[in-house]
């Protein structure tokens, strides 16, 4: 019924099947639908959060999804700035899910504060000292360009494409795509970083407070997450990439692409995993005793936080990780390098929930004591609901879009004209020029 | 409740507290004063004290030894209105993204403008005193109750962060009514928080640190070229070694008490005195 709508030379399940699958992970977004605007109309006393837990699952869900999304700037930056043409084959669905990520990073937010209606207050009476202040306009102008990247590629839909206007908006924003991939490679930098300087910044907290460089006004953290954003943000692109090949039972991307990111994700875990462990190692033997702390004074063992988070943060999800992408017979083994995007995924999320939870968790004045905490279903819902959102964007965009370059050649359908099919659909095979 | 600027003669103003917890009891009157001259929402149920909103909250140490050894303090804790290592850099000023909270140089009171705070509680992870809260509620007064609302302190609406304001609102009385006299300077017992008034014991010693002829000066003896390190032996400032620079000072003769306001590595002698930590 739909089939007017499906790109040229490729092969969709039926849409009942679909519409099925849409209606399943749509059960699921209502639910997170009805608990977003609890929150909204009912206010955050719908949450489990409390005056010790100010920020907590959501903040860190924010922190999370941005850094899985720092899929799209990276793999813009090494195709337009550096290059890497073979990229060009992923970058589409890079760019989908970063702009799948940021949107959701901004749904959350605008959940999570107080008074949403406020929320323009932060451009308004913008606090240019403050941390959240970058963060509130790298991200927005960063989801700018996000939706900028996107456009073309729904543009490439079989039927939008017939109609001359679009078919030129398109081809002529894949021209000047460049200079949004530079763009957003610089308003990542800032936000990926600002977002570290977030936790960095916060001097009255010693657990998560780190010194700046160079006197500057950034701390260690700042770095650290833009370098953890542009070495596990590409892991996440392929564990997407692989999952959906799982789902769809095709191959969707070649080899060749595949193995380019997870060695440049591999090397960029590998050198930042270096990195954070020189953080730690400074925190441990400078920043925390100078405030009167021992390190192990945050590990305590309790409930959640143990001196197993560092190991399996820094060896488990950093260093092991790291060494399979690196090495060439590792990295081209489909089960090991697999296990090393999702061991990259949990660790940079570990990182994530590290530097917000724990940070809210140890008491700072010495007669105060840890507080845990467990979110309430509403806060589950909510930060379920992006990932709704998410899997039923990916559908419809894998339904009715080219996201991958090289989908017919690696999937020929019996009986298709390959000449006709190429002549009907120009654009396919166009990489979305993109962050 | 932003201060309007004065340009006048006067030195700037620096407002803070000496509290003695050798003298307190302990007995919570600079809680309910609080609540009551600051309109504090309260709820029905206040079992849960992580959703209590307290500006001014008294917890109660221990020396951690048995019976006959266990002695008790009781300690107040109100907004600390941190200057930082250079002032106006509080933990919250500084992160407040919209400038919903901001440091006065004139009074060096931290405030917290709720008509423009938008709830993002990035404040209350900065604060290492806890001292920040968030209404999770809207306020519900017992019927008939808002009559005896003080109409001099706005009540906060759902979703913003509020904290002790030094009763800010005095002074601000208290300044426009020595202005209309001659711009006079507004004088010690004309500016007085609800909590120092109301403690029985007279443990709270509220004024101008700058100015020597109030007694908060006397008592603490602020060292102003080192970050208003006190030169009382018995005074100590929660926390000191964040670099947070506070203006509430404590005041004890017991050893112990003194070394529960700030935190020492294993390492560290009893009584040695921490370093203010350079955070740039």
């Amino acid at each position: 019924m739909d089939s007017a709508l499906i790109p040229e030379g490729v092969k969709r399940c039926a849409l009942w099947k679909f519409l099925l699958g849409l209606a399943v992970v749509g059960g699921v977004l209502v639910w997170g639908i009805i608990a977003m605007l609890l929150c909204w109309i009912k206010g955050l006393n719908q949450t489990n959060m409390n005056d010790y837990y100010g920020f907590a699952l959501w903040i860190w869900a924010d922190l999370a999804v941005i850094a899985l999304g720092g899929g799209a700037f990276f793999s813009g930056l090494l195709k337009y700035v550096f290059g890497k043409d073979d990229l060009k084959n992923i970058i589409n669905y890079a760019v989908l899910i970063g702009f799948i990520c940021y949107s959701s990073a901004l749904l959350i937010l605008a959940i999570d504060v107080g008074q949403p209606l406020r929320s323009w207050f932060i451009f308004w009476h913008a606090n240019v000292h403050s941390m959240l202040t970058e963060v509130a306009f790298c991200l927005s102008c960063y989801f700018a360009v996000l939706t900028i990247e996107y456009i073309p590629l729904i543009l490439e839909n079989r039927q939008i494409d017939k109609v001359p206007f679009f078919h030129n908006l398109g081809h002529n924003m894949h021209s000047t795509m460049a200079i949004f991939a530079a763009t957003g490679a610089f308003l990542s930098f800032f936000h990926q970083g600002s977002l570290g300087g977030v936790a960095g910044v916060l001097f009255g907290r010693p657990f998560a407070y780190r010194e700046s460089i160079l006197n500057t006004i950034w701390p260690y953290t700042f770095f650290l997450f833009t370098w953890s954003a542009a070495a596990y943000g590409p892991s996440f692109t392929l564990f997407i990439t692989w999952l959906t090949e799982k789902i769809t039972r095709k191959k969707l991307v070649k080899n060749n692409t595949i193995y380019l990111l997870a060695k440049i994700s591999g090397w960029m875990i590998l050198t930042y995993i270096i990195a954070k462990s020189a953080d730690t190692l400074y925190w441990v033997y400078q920043t925390a005793p100078a405030k009167g702390f021992n390190w192990d004074f945050f590990f305590q063992n309790n409930a959640l936080y143990g001196k197993w988070i560092l190991f399996v943060e820094i060896i488990v999800c950093g260093f092991v990780p790291g060494l399979l992408l690196v090495f060439k017979s590792s990295r081209e083994n489909s089960f090991l390098r697999v296990a090393a995007t999702f061991l990259g995924i949990i660790g940079v999320s570990l990182n994530r929930w590290v530097m917000v939870l724990q940070t809210m968790a140890a008491p700072v004045m010495p007669f105060d004591t840890w507080q845990l905490y467990i979110p309430s279903w509403q806060e589950v819902a909510t930060t379920i609901l992006p990932v709704a959102y998410g899997v039923i964007l990916i559908m419809i965009s894998y339904r009715y879009l080219p996201i991958f370059p090289q989908e017919r050649e690696l999937n020929p359908v019996e009986g298709a004209d390959p000449d006709h099919a190429h002549a009907a659909a120009p654009h396919i095979g166009h990489e979305a020029t993109v962050a | 409740m932003k201060q309007t600027q004065i340009h006048n003669e006067q030195p700037p103003r620096r407002y803070g507290m000496a509290i003695d917890v050798d003298k307190c009891t302990g007995c919570g009157s600079c809680m309910v004063a609080c609540f009551s001259e600051n309109n504090v929402p309260f709820k029905q149920d206040e079992t849960d004290k992580l959703l209590s909103i307290t500006w001014m909250r008294v917890y109660q140490l221990t020396n951690g030894k048995t019976f006959p050894h266990t002695e008790v303090a009781y300690l107040p804790r109100p907004c600390q209105h941190c200057a930082g290592q250079h002032e106006g850099h509080s933990p919250c000023v500084s992160v407040c993204p919209a400038t919903a909270t901001d440091y006065s140089a004139d009074t060096g009171i931290v405030s917290q403008i709720y008509t423009r705070c938008f709830g993002c509680r990035y404040c209350m992870g900065a604060c290492p005193y806890h001292a920040r809260y968030f209404n999770w509620w809207d306020p519900v007064w017992p019927d008939g109750m808002e009559k005896y609302l003080s109409p001099n302190v706005s009540p906060r609406m759902r979703g913003v962060v509020e904290k002790c304001s030094f009763c800010f609102h005095r002074y601000q009385m208290a300044r426009d009514k020595a202005y209309t006299e001659g711009g006079r300077k507004v004088q010690e017992a004309e500016y007085q928080t609800a909590c120092a008034q109301a403690c029985p014991a007279g443990a709270i010693v509220f004024g101008d640190l700058n100015d020597p002829s109030h007694a908060v000066n006397q008592i603490v003896k602020p060292d102003a070229h080192n970050h208003y390190k006190s030169g009382n032996p018995r005074a100590f400032r929660l926390l000191e070694r964040l670099g947070t620079n506070t203006k509430v000072y404590y005041l004890s003769s017991r050893e112990w008490v003194r070394r529960s306001g700030d935190n020492y590595r294993a390492d560290e002698q009893p009584g040695m005195p921490g370093a203010a930590a350079q955070h740039g």
